[in-house]
């Protein structure tokens, strides 16, 4: 099996606190990997190191077999490393069909054109209008983003990721804050990403973990506490002490 | 219509021209031939909306503030005013252009100072460079003139045949050109895939560069372009007026561009042109009813037009006319202000 996604003994630290200790995670190639653990286990701050926002004290992020630990940002999306974000990162001021438009013209080396006008390229506005469609956006295209419905703004905010047509992608907490009544949309578009798209997912419900990951990770203040396939992580006492059965300890 | 043409008719929906923008161009022309004895006010309003839509490229779509943006006018009105001085260039246009592009080298040199940080940061830093260029050229006074400026700068007919007249016709003409020719230019920049993700960066700097936008490099150029903008519209002042002196550089100028800016509005690029007509007018206004208080008259409008919002502002002005349009044209046929906030 060829390895997507790999960190060597990463390690982060906040002044005295250690956020991320000697962490080693391989992520297989169409994996559907995911990421768990209580509150403050360090999560989003592996997240950030991988998708480069923070830079790991020590330690090495390989993409795919290449060192990308000094890339920036945005080297690493167009090396097919994309995500998501657990709090909406979008464009108030722009439309979904701006929003879309950027990151396909971004992916497709048309991003730093400065004459063409936005719409004038034939295969980039097929591109915008398919995942328009995907992602039901076709019908608000026009509207500003703020204006839209939460569940609507999370399919975007997907939908945004997906455009820079990752080879790795990063979804942290995909679900969370959409109402029950607008999730079956978003679960129904994460089960349906092609399977030669590698997913590690970050996730709080562990209804959608069970449900969509092959492989968990457990992640306990920093560092690995486990991994294996979910009746495994399931069944471990450990993870039952500090995970999944903090109610049961309590008592 | 297939969904993929859909879009490209949705995409390119603000790069049309509307008939509002057609009625607006010839609306400043028609004063040309209007109030010929108005000229030099009107050639001031046009540099001064050319300078204002500058900032706006920097401010109204990057996002970028900046309290020192006199810097660059002040270097294309000195490099104007030596390069007809010493009669290095003597044809005005050519001039124009290298003066220009003086500006433009020092905006890109500071880009650099200017991308890195925070708002307050990027207050200070433009601040910063334009006094430090206003206390080099008072020092260096043998280049410069120092307080007294360039003194007898005489300007050559534009392409060796219309000569400059004591009217300012030629003057108002030429920098209404000017001032059209950069606008076509920075209107088609706006709407290019690199304009809107000026906008995306100014809307989440974070989203943008996780969509892959090289968001500094973005940076750094919009902000190269704006002071080639910015110097154009010092050469102008200079081509225009004969002279060149310290307050080209001055802290008021620079301030007083941001106070266009708000006027107008941000991100359409005609807020600079409007908050620029405006402005004056109500420069010239209150400077009549009461010259020595016209300062308070004009804060007073600024903190209505903050408070109020210039959204409702607008929805007032054009409340009759669209009454009256709507009698005409039915429902749907308003006139609005295109508008992203200041």
């Amino acid at each position: 099996m060829t390895i997507a996604l790999e960190t060597q003994n990463l390690e982060k630290t906040f002044g005295g606190l250690r956020v991320t200790r000697d962490l080693s995670l391989k992520i297989e190639q169409g994996a559907r990997h995911a990421l768990i653990g209580p509150n403050g286990a360090g999560k989003t701050t592996v997240i950030n190191q991988l998708t480069g926002v923070l830079k790991p004290n020590s330690g090495r992020i390989l993409l795919e077999g290449q060192d990308i630990t000094d890339l920036p940002v945005h080297k690493r999306v167009l090396r097919g490393l994309s995500r998501t974000f657990q709090i909406n990162q979008l464009y108030p001021d722009l439309t979904p069909l701006e929003t879309i438009g950027l990151a396909v013209s971004e992916r497709l080396g048309h991003g730093g054109d400065w004459w063409r006008r936005m719409g004038t390229r034939g295969d980039v506005n097929g591109e915008i209008a398919e995942l328009l469609t995907r992602f039901h956006l076709l019908d608000v295209m026009n509207e500003e983003t703020v204006t839209l419905p939460y569940g609507k703004q999370r399919l975007l905010e997907i939908a945004v990721a997906i455009a820079a047509k990752p080879r790795v992608l990063l979804l942290d907490e995909p679900a969370a804050g959409v109402p029950e009544s607008e999730r079956h949309d978003i679960l129904a578009v994460v089960g349906a990403l092609p399977r030669d798209v590698t997913v590690l997912l970050i996730e709080h419900d562990m209804d959608l973990v069970f449900s969509f990951a092959d492989r968990i990770s457990v992640l306990v203040s920093g560092a690995l506490l486990t991994e294996g396939p979910p009746e495994q992580v399931a069944r471990d006492p450990q993870v039952k002490a500090v995970y999944l059965g903090e109610e049961a300890v309590n008592v | 219509m297939t969904a993929a043409s859909d879009v490209g008719f949705h995409a390119q929906r603000q790069a049309r021209w509307h008939y509002g923008e057609v009625a607006f161009w010839l609306m400043v022309l028609a004063c040309g031939f209007l109030f010929p004895t108005r000229y030099l006010i009107m050639t001031d309003i046009l540099r001064l909306a050319l300078f204002t839509m500058s900032l706006d490229l920097i401010l109204g779509y990057a996002g970028i503030v900046s309290l020192g943006h006199a810097a660059f006018f002040g270097v294309g009105a000195y490099a104007a005013g030596l390069l007809a001085l010493h009669g290095i260039i003597n044809e005005p246009v050519l001039a124009l252009i290298v003066a220009g592009l003086a500006a433009m080298v020092l905006g890109f040199a500071t880009s650099f100072l200017v991308i890195r940080g925070v708002d307050l940061t990027r207050l200070m830093v433009t601040l910063g460079i334009a006094l430090l260029l206003e206390a080099l050229a008072e020092r260096f006074s043998n280049i410069t003139g120092g307080t007294d400026g360039l003194q007898g700068i005489e300007m050559q007919p534009i392409f060796g045949e219309i000569p400059f007249d004591m009217f300012g016709k030629a003057g108002f003409f030429y920098s209404l050109a000017v001032l059209f020719v950069l606008f076509l230019f920075a209107r088609r920049v706006v709407h290019s895939p690199f304009g809107l993700s000026l906008r995306a960066i100014k809307n989440n700097p974070l989203r943008a560069a996780a969509i892959g936008i090289p968001v500094n490099r973005r940076l750094i150029a919009i902000y190269t372009l704006a002071a080639f903008y910015a110097g154009i519209a010092g050469a102008l002042f200079t081509q225009t007026t004969a002279i060149a002196s310290l307050d080209v550089f001055a802290f008021e100028r620079s301030a007083d561009l941001m106070l266009v800016l708000v006027i107008g509005g941000t991100g359409y690029l005609y807020g600079g042109l409007i908050g620029a007509v405006v402005f004056r007018m109500l420069q010239e206004l209150f400077s009549t009813i009461t010259p020595q208080y016209w300062q308070f008259w004009i804060g007073l409008v600024l903190v209505v037009i903050v408070l109020v919002g210039r959204q409702r502002l607008h929805r007032w002005v054009l409340y009759v006319p669209n009454l009256i349009i709507r009698q005409v044209a039915g429902r749907k046929a308003v006139v609005a202000v295109p508008e992203s906030d200041a």
